[in-house]
């Protein structure tokens, strides 16, 4: 593969250091993926960023301090763009600007179907500017150009869509009581909405956080980790419905998370982060708080699993988007039986993945997102060599420019070792060994996360015992990370608190308010 | 007394009208005339003249048209696409539909009589609402998983039924089709619809609109023509698996037999109404006098005639038979009894049109008072209290609709409750929204077009159970 792929920029000779010092790492022999592509100038992309600023009731406004801050290619460590860096006074201007649509702006006085109207027309845009979008996204975030363009744009507005499809479809309930009353519960909309979402899947994650708050006639404070483009398009919107501050989240995260007439919240990240965010929550105002959190999700191979596919599926559940998935089927547990085989097998598949420039056609693994990643995931590559697992491939950087990784693998992997405990965020598979389902199902639940799984069986019994035991949000049994609009997805014990997407998404943007009216003569009760 | 009616005597109205299209069956995504070669007359109700020739279904056409749909359901894709799939061609269906909003709402003119400037400012676009409605709905039918009493994993698939026939009216041929069409398309399901007779272009139309939206060859199926003909055939035939009628309760009955006797497949029935509308006196003075009086004011500026004309009120009835058949409850109103205050004759001229007509004195017992007229007649009785008003808006076979009139708390609860009827209007009436359901309770009917409710219809209902082993929880 790699062969060809040489380009014939090669007249380049390969620099003997990379950035910090050490030597690409060609110890173990010769790597099939495209190397040379992390050696080439990066393509230029096809696009201009042109929303770098906040957005604060309707309008795009500098930080109230003027300050900036970069983000960078992950590509080659090199500056976009500078982006409006939001603190404290903007997310009070922000959400300023939220409160005033909420309480007394034409949001939740429209219709639901008007509301549905404007998100059909967003997700059209979305649509018609497809192509543009992804490319921002992966020039952002290093994710592999055509999962941009072809899955994850589509997707987003597939969710819009969807979302838009609730807002005229909200009901309560009119409830039977023990006596003479009326009772209903009106479901209305709960008020100014604080999100922050991460930098794994931007796009994505704005859908999942905006599309239902939207639909509920909510208004929107929504930190995001970098600049996002998608703020132009909803120029449908009255102004102040949707706020976005890019910053950090110690200062405007924070600001948000503490904020007093903030009636919700709502965040995506990491574990760590999490815990902050809940404790904030509770010592301001209460608000409630909906996490989606870390994971170390088990994928099991049982002794029946088809070898071939299965190595190909737990290789996608472990190595889609750099690794950067929080439920990145990261903790391998195959059946002995089968074991031997599948760790060749996954070996070979890693060898031959292709990782290089995320715009070159044919990729398969961009550079992870920066440098801050990129020392994490080796320094957890280097403790699993410490442990005593085996590397079957991969073990180091490559490239010289920006934050490749290989695709690495390591087997004979022990429960106890931090690359089995720990959220690595990388293209590190971890292989273990079990024998029988009992075993197994001890130890993929031996976790303090709990957000997904997946099962490789084409036994039913196997399918709905290991189903049912397993201690996670959701279970994918012969498939991985399916995200359809409709299927819930969150997190049991740390991995989080409530449900997004589908129908209980909508439950987190909504108030249950029980109006009851004594009645006269009542026909029936 | 009769108060004066101006006859809205239009100069021509400056509308012109389209040129008709389609005037064939639509079986399997073509048109094609019937197979007996048979074609009927389509009268516009100003002129009592020939609009168009359309082609007549009768049941060799019926079967045709329920093959497709039944290839179409089958093996064909449209069940097999996902809901968001779904969704998106019936969202371009909606968008199409706004594109010829004035070709839609002149057709329902010519036809149905339907006033032209509301059409084009609202009822035809509310068509395409509905469809974004139930667009929106497709990717959202779910089953339940249950909670077992023992060692068993349960759940419930919601499926598409299958083949639906829609045998629909012809008051207002445009919401008929929607309403009707919009849930099933949503659940999966393909179908025959047969509109009215007296109204047959617009679905023909929107058949036209839907295949070029992406709606795959045999998923709608019209079959133009005559209830006794076509519209039987729907209803006994052997492979289709729900019919959905909207008309009246006399055909209603036939209906429902037609499917007992046949296959036993489901039925929802949308027929004939006697709805009260009950104006509380909340003054504590008799209100029934001052309630005269600004009545007949109204009625004087009530203008009859083209209904393509913007400042009418009310058009031609539909056709020479319900003409005769308004006039002859009006004789009848007459005869027994009834005080006639204002109206009570046909407009002299060219067309179906008669005087918006009011009888007070009104009792229970007259004619005019227990069935169905479907005119521009109107009956007043006086009551003097709730119980008395609720246990006579009951007296009624039928149970479809009501309005109440009143700002008393208690009397809009209670006589809410109280009514045998499938949609309460409260200080409005003909209050319809997507979301809100709307069927009738006792002889008109049962079943819901509108809101979530009406996809029930369209819906089948599949329980799966299987042991499960070791389980940690049950």
């Amino acid at each position: 593969m790699a062969a060809r792929r040489i380009s014939s920029l090669v007249s380049r000779s390969l620099p003997p250091l990379s950035r910090d010092g050490k030597q690409s790492c060609l110890g173990r022999g010769i790597y099939r993926y495209g190397t040379t592509a992390a050696h080439e100038e990066p393509i230029k992309p096809p696009v201009t960023v042109e929303y770098d600023k906040l957005l604060i009731n309707g309008q795009f406004v500098d930080a109230a301090s003027g300050k900036t801050f970069p983000t960078l290619d992950p590509r080659s460590g090199e500056v976009i763009a500078h982006v409006a860096e939001g603190d404290t006074e903007d997310i009070n201007r922000a959400v300023a600007a939220a409160r005033k649509a909420f309480d007394e702006g034409p949001w939740p006085k429209m219709t639901a179907y008007e509301r549905c109207r404007i998100m059909l027309r967003f997700a059209d845009l979305v649509e018609k500017h497809n192509d543009e979008i992804a490319a921002l996204e992966t020039w952002d975030n290093g994710k592999v150009y055509e999962q941009s363009a072809h899955i994850e744009i589509p997707m987003l507005a597939r969710l819009f869509r969807y979302y838009a499809g609730w807002a005229d479809k909200i009901h309560g309930l009119t409830i039977r009581a023990d006596g003479p009353y009326h009772v209903q519960s009106l479901h209305e909309p709960i008020g100014v909405a604080g999100q922050i979402i991460p930098w794994n899947f931007p796009l994505l994650m704005f859908a999942w956080k905006v599309g239902p708050a939207l639909a509920c006639g909510n208004t929107v404070v929504l930190k995001t980790a970098e600049q996002t483009p998608l703020s132009a398009l909803l120029a449908g919107l009255p102004d102040g419905v949707l706020n976005v501050v890019s910053g950090f989240g110690p200062s405007a995260g924070a600001a948000l998370c503490s904020h007093m007439d903030v009636d919700k919240l709502a965040f995506t990240g990491s574990t760590a982060t999490g815990k902050i965010v809940l404790e904030l929550a509770a010592k301001s105002n209460l608000k409630p708080v909906t996490l989606e959190l870390g994971g170390k999700s088990p994928f099991i191979v049982c002794e029946d699993a088809d070898v071939d596919k299965a190595v190909e599926v737990a290789h996608f559940a472990l190595f889609f988007n750099q690794g950067q998935c929080c439920c990145a089927g990261s903790r391998t547990f195959v059946h002995e039986k089968v074991y031997d085989e599948f760790v060749a097998k996954a070996k070979e598949r890693a060898m031959k993945r292709n990782v290089g420039d995320p715009f070159k056609t044919g990729m398969e693994q961009g550079p992870q997102i920066d440098a801050e990643q990129f020392h994490k995931i080796l320094k957890y590559i280097k403790y699993g060599k410490e442990c005593g697992a085996t590397l079957e491939t991969g073990g180091d950087s490559f490239g010289t420019k920006g934050y490749y990784i290989q695709p690495t693998v390591f087997s004979n992997v022990q429960d106890d070792m931090p690359i089995a405990k720990d959220e690595i965020f990388g293209p590190v598979q971890s292989v273990l060994k079990f024998k029988d389902n009992a075993e197994v199902i001890r130890r993929a639940n031996n976790s303090p996360y709990g957000l997904a799984a997946g099962i490789f069986t084409q036994d039913l019994d196997t399918a709905n015992t290991l189903t049912r035991a397993l201690r996670v949000g959701t279970v994918w049994v012969n498939c991985f990370d399916t995200f359809d609009a409709a299927i819930p997805f969150g997190g049991y014990k740390m991995s989080g608190i409530g449900r997004e997407k589908g129908e209980y998404s909508l439950k987190n943007y909504l108030q249950v308010k029980a109006v009851v009216t004594s009645l006269k003569n009542p026909a029936w009760l | 007394m009769g108060g004066e009616i101006r006859n809205g005597n239009v100069e021509k109205a400056t509308i012109s009208i389209p040129e008709i299209k389609f005037t064939k069956l639509f079986i399997n995504g073509e048109f094609v005339p019937s197979i007996s070669g048979k074609t009927f007359e389509n009268i516009d109700p100003r002129t009592e003249e020939v609009i168009a020739n359309v082609s007549e279904a009768d049941k060799e056409d019926v079967d045709l048209a329920a093959k497709a749909a039944r290839q179409a359901f089958d093996d064909g894709p449209w069940p097999r696409l996902p809901g968001c799939e779904r969704r998106r061609i019936m969202l371009k269906f909606a968008d199409l539909i706004d594109e010829n909003v004035e070709e839609l709402a002149a057709l329902d003119t010519l036809d149905a009589a339907n006033l032209y400037s509301f059409g084009k400012a609202k009822q035809i676009h509310d068509g395409a609402e509905l469809i974004r409605y139930y667009a929106g709905a497709a990717d959202k039918i779910h089953g339940t998983t249950l909670k077992m009493s023992s060692e068993l994993q349960g759940y419930t698939l919601v499926e598409p039924i299958g083949v639906v026939g829609h045998i629909i009216p012809w008051n207002f041929p445009t919401q008929m089709f929607v309403m009707k069409v919009g849930p099933a398309m949503a659940a999966g399901c393909t179908m025959v619809v047969k509109p009215a007779e007296q109204t047959p272009l617009s679905a023909l139309y929107y058949a036209h609109l839907a295949k070029q939206a992406g709606v795959p060859d045999g998923v709608i199926n019209v079959v133009t023509g005559y209830g006794s003909t076509a519209g039987a055939a729907i209803s006994s035939h052997m492979d289709i698996d729900m019919v959905s009628f909207t008309g009246s309760t006399e055909t209603g009955h036939r209906i429902m037999q037609a499917a007992a006797t046949s296959n036993l497949k489901a039925v929802s029935l949308e027929l004939g109404g006697k709805s009260p509308f009950i104006v509380f006196d909340d003054a504590d003075e008799g209100i029934y006098d001052k309630f005269i009086a600004k009545l007949l004011e109204e009625v004087k500026a009530w203008v009859v005639g083209d209904p393509f004309d913007p400042n009418v009120n009310q058009g031609p009835q539909v056709d020479k038979k319900q003409y005769e058949k308004v006039l002859s409850y009006i004789e009848r109103g007459k005869k027994e009894g009834a005080t006639l205050l204002v109206g009570g004759k046909p407009l002299p001229g060219k067309g179906y049109y008669i005087e918006p007509t009011i009888f007070t004195d009104v009792t229970d017992d007259m004619t005019i008072a227990k069935e169905e007229i479907f005119g521009p007649v109107m009956s007043i009785m006086k009551f003097k209290t709730v119980e008395e008003a609720i246990k006579r808006a009951n007296g009624t076979k039928y149970g479809l609709a009501a309005g109440i009139m009143t700002n008393d708390l208690n009397i809009a609860n209670t006589v809410a409750r109280s009514l045998r009827a499938g949609a309460i209007w409260i200080n409005c009436y003909f209050a319809f929204d997507y979301d809100l359901p709307v069927g009738g309770y006792k002889m008109s009917g049962y079943g819901k077009d509108m809101g979530i409710e009406a996809l029930h219809k369209y819906l089948q209902i599949k329980s799966v159970a299987t042991p499960i082993f070791n389980s940690p929880w049950l």
